[in-house]
């Protein structure tokens, strides 16, 4: 990562900025139950060691935290991984491994909003742990694919079974890769965004 | 790279306090910042800025996404954005939010879609 600001001390006396004003975000999130693979998605695709940032949830939290019997106004500390991809020398992608308690989701205004889509990441061997994820995508409307991290132990199961078990409509796609693989990891990247190319082409037909 | 963790002792929250003024949101054009939103400085450092304000600046020099500023000032996001206002509030920073899958009512940037994909498979 280019990150000139930690090792040249003597930068920054005459330049404010040595940006050419062009660089720009776009950003994905990586959602899916907890343990599921989304920090070593992250971590296997990103550009730079997978970084936390935190966001401290107070009053809005206090209903929530009622639930699991936190008195009012504790503050909450969500924490989100993500890493960084350079796409090229004026886009930057970053990936976003939502945290592994969903019901923070709701809470962290804007999470979603402005997210080119996710990618809900499933474990065969316990599918309903991302249940809820899938229903935040729908609910949010975040366009997704389903990527189903396969484990060693993990059973075959034929992809038409999993849609079904997920409840899935048709033309979510579901792709199997291997979390820790950074090309598989990729693979799954570049079938959302094919995903939502079609997603726009189908847009564009029916606004016609 | 070892990055400051945000403090784990008691006194982290008369820490944001001091930092923050005692406020606890961003307003102005800082209310709509996102984790994705890139950060670069217009301006500077000089001397008398607050410690924090300064590091924005001296980190920015280079556009880094406001998660990454979190990450390395150890600060947590609504705090971060406190800060981020006053520095935009002074011209000193520049904020660009992330580009959304589509603008309002002009449907999915294709473009942008083929640039990403594009990217990824150079990857």
């Amino acid at each position: 990562m280019d990150l000139k600001g930690f090792d040249q001390p003597g930068f920054g006396t005459l330049e404010a900025s040595v940006d050419k004003g062009v660089t720009r975000s776009v950003k994905v999130m990586i959602a899916g139950g907890f343990g599921t693979g989304k920090t070593t998605m992250v971590r296997s695709v990103s550009d730079i060691k997978p970084l936390t940032t935190e966001e401290t949830l107070t009053q809005a939290s206090a209903g929530v935290d009622h639930l699991i019997g936190v008195a009012d106004k504790t503050q909450t500390t969500v924490s989100l991984d993500f890493g960084k991809i350079r796409l090229n020398d004026e886009l930057v992608l970053y990936l976003f491994g939502t945290p592994g308690q969903e019901r923070f989701w709701f809470l962290w205004n804007g999470l979603f909003k402005g997210a080119l889509g996710a990618v809900v990441l499933v474990d065969t061997r316990r599918l309903s742990s991302s249940f809820r994820a899938i229903e935040e995508m729908e609910r949010q409307d975040v366009p997704f694919v389903i990527a189903l991290n396969v484990f060693p132990d993990s059973p075959e199961h034929p992809v038409d079974e999993i849609r079904d078990a997920l409840d899935l409509s048709p033309d979510i796609p579901v792709v199997a890769f291997d979390a820790r693989d950074r090309s598989s990891s990729r693979d799954v990247l570049v079938a959302l965004i094919r995903h939502l190319k079609e997603r726009s082409a189908v847009v564009a037909l029916e606004s016609r | 790279m070892s990055a400051p963790r945000r403090p784990v002792d008691p006194s982290g929250l008369e820490r944001y306090y001091v930092l923050t003024g005692g406020r606890s949101g961003p307003g102005g054009s800082a209310s709509s910042l996102d984790v994705a939103t890139l950060i670069v400085s217009r301006a500077a450092p000089v001397p008398g800025m607050q410690h924090e304000h300064e590091e924005i600046l001296r980190l920015c020099r280079e556009p880094l996404s406001v998660a990454e500023l979190g990450a390395y000032l150890g600060l947590p996001f609504n705090i971060l954005a406190v800060l981020l206002a006053d520095l935009l509030e002074a011209d000193r920073v520049e904020a660009r939010d992330p580009i959304p899958a589509h603008d309002a009512g002009r449907g999915p940037d294709l473009a942008l879609l083929e640039e990403v994909l594009s990217g990824l498979e150079r990857l």
